[in-house]
């Protein structure tokens, strides 16, 4: 295969890794995982202070 | 899972006070050497003492003993309580502290002795960089074996990056160091010639795209929205900027060659990553930023979410001004220049330094279970000194090295240089003045911060265990 092709072919495959990646990232599907991944950091110990939802 | 009831918090506490530490020594070396090439007598003619040796000193000590303590500190705090977990191997997470004080050290004596293999930013010789590697290995057993150990189903996005930043300067590390040995304090690499340069800065730059950025970054996305008290912006803007990120940076590294005898494609291909790396940086930055969307009140206020704003903003100025550094014809006139140290204490100092200061502040009172700093308006005292210093900073080397730049290029019309090295030197000094000044300011808000970490350690109370958090 001439070195062209192949690095059009890489550069076209790389584009569809990418758009796919956009497309899985922004997809309904995750986003109530990403929601609960996103609270993560927030969470803290509340046995001294309750938040403001009382928890 | 069945687990240690509480985190392991003590290697985070050492971590986190060496980081002040040896920020204070490696900034009071970069003062130094910034003295010295205004006042070149200040090496007393003595050869440890001389800039070439405390150079890298000063280079090693900011970015690994100061950068890399931060990151230690943060990143064992951070995937404990992502996790809900304790340290996994607790005791191998002390070695990697006593095992990366041990290195500290052994640099600390070395390079002013003027032992080193000459690589810029992997100049330490042999014996210490295979303690690097074992080190390096162990973080990364008790960082994966505490995501493996996890109690909750997600891995939060900044032990991503963390993860990242740890597998790949391993690598980086343990390729760029291959070396023969010829004595205790004499090694030569296994590569040459261009090979050699072309493997360095593969390494080089990735110790900024890996240990100086995607380490910092899994910082941001925990210690962000941690002291905004909000989740990220968009978490899936996060998962993108992360597989951009780490994708595109590897192959940026031949920007350094610009004009040398490193082929032109690859050259090119440097430049082109270089560019591209703009998209995935500045995703980055706007989604910490945006995190304090709706709440912008709180900057009036609160001046540890200052240092981490601010911090984002100095990432988005130089990683802007990184891919357009890279441009062959921009390069022409920017490289050998102090445009570049401009360049790197923009990044060094205004983001990472910045982030990992506005993390320090948030970490170390829970830590040492204290509710908040001794002193809130010191806080905002650092945050004004060093704000105030690194652009007095960067503003001097950026002018500095433009006009070193359009002097060295500068010709006759008969073709003969217009300048001379030592004129374009002279005309430097001014700007080395103010740039010693700017550095002075960084320098002595790390002793205003010094001062305010030991009175908040002081302050009274046993520190207790914090016990793991049941997962939501």
């Amino acid at each position: 295969m001439d070195i062209n092709t192949f690095r059009g072919i890489m550069t076209l495959l790389l584009m569809v890794l990418f758009i796919g990646l956009v497309f899985w990232a922004y997809s309904r599907r995750r986003k109530t995982d990403f929601n609960e991944a996103s609270q993560l950091p927030l969470e803290e110990h509340t046995t001294q202070i309750p938040d403001e939802r009382g928890n | 899972m069945e687990s240690a009831k509480t985190y392991s918090d003590t290697v985070v506490r050492q971590f986190a006070i060496v980081t002040i530490l040896w920020g204070i020594v490696g900034m009071t070396v970069g003062l130094w050497i910034a003295a010295q090439l205004l006042w070149p007598v200040l090496n007393f003619d003595i050869s440890w003492l001389s800039y070439g040796r405390l150079r890298p000193l000063h280079t090693n000590a900011v970015i690994f003993a100061f950068g890399g303590s931060a990151l230690f500190a943060t990143s064992y705090y951070v995937v404990q309580r992502t996790c809900h977990v304790s340290l996994f191997l607790p005791r191998l997470a002390a070695f990697t502290f006593w095992g990366w004080q041990t290195v500290i050290v052994l640099a600390a004596v070395t390079l002013p002795l003027g032992l080193t293999q000459g690589k810029e930013y992997a100049e330490l010789e042999w014996p210490i960089d295979l303690l690097i590697a074992a080190v390096w290995i162990a973080y990364g057993v008790v960082f994966f074996g505490t995501l493996a150990t996890r109690r909750v189903k997600h891995i939060y996005v900044a032990n991503w990056f963390y993860a990242a930043f740890i597998i790949t300067v391993a690598l980086l590390h343990i390729v760029n160091s291959l070396a023969i040995p010829v004595s205790v304090g004499k090694s030569y690499p296994i590569y040459s010639g261009t090979v050699d340069a072309m493997v360095q800065w593969w390494y080089g730059h990735n110790a900024v795209g890996f240990f100086l950025t995607a380490g910092f970054l899994g910082i941001m996305y925990y210690f962000v929205p941690k002291q905004a008290q909000r989740p990220i912006y968009s978490y899936r803007l996060s998962v993108v900027h992360f597989w951009a990120l780490i994708s595109i940076y590897m192959w940026a590294g031949p920007h350094h060659l610009h004009y040398t005898t490193l082929p032109d494609w690859a050259q090119s291909i440097g430049m082109v990553f270089s560019l591209m790396l703009l998209a995935p940086s500045w995703g980055g930055m706007i989604n910490g930023i945006m995190t304090l969307s709706g709440a912008w009140h709180k900057l009036r206020t609160d001046p540890i979410l200052k240092f981490m704003i601010v911090s984002l903003s100095f990432y988005g100025m130089s990683t802007f001004e990184g891919p357009m550094m890279s441009i062959r014809t921009v390069n022409a006139l920017s490289h050998y220049t102090d445009w570049t140290i401009g360049h790197v204490h923009s990044g060094a100092l205004g983001w990472v330094a910045m982030i990992s200061v506005g993390a320090l502040y948030n970490l170390i009172p829970r830590v040492f279970g204290r509710d908040k700093m001794y002193s809130t308006p010191l806080i905002d005292v650092h945050f004004w000194t060093t704000t105030i210093g690194i652009v007095l900073y960067i503003a001097s080397m950026w002018i500095a090295g433009v006009m070193q730049g359009l002097m060295w290029r500068s010709v006759n019309d008969d073709g003969t240089l217009t300048y001379s090295f030592v004129e374009s030197l002279e005309a430097t000094y001014p700007f080395y003045a103010v740039r010693l000044l700017g550095g002075a300011l960084v320098l002595s808000g790390m002793f205003v911060m010094a001062y305010n970490v030991w009175k908040t350690v002081e302050m009274g109370r046993r520190i207790e265990a914090v016990p793991v958090l049941e997962p939501a």
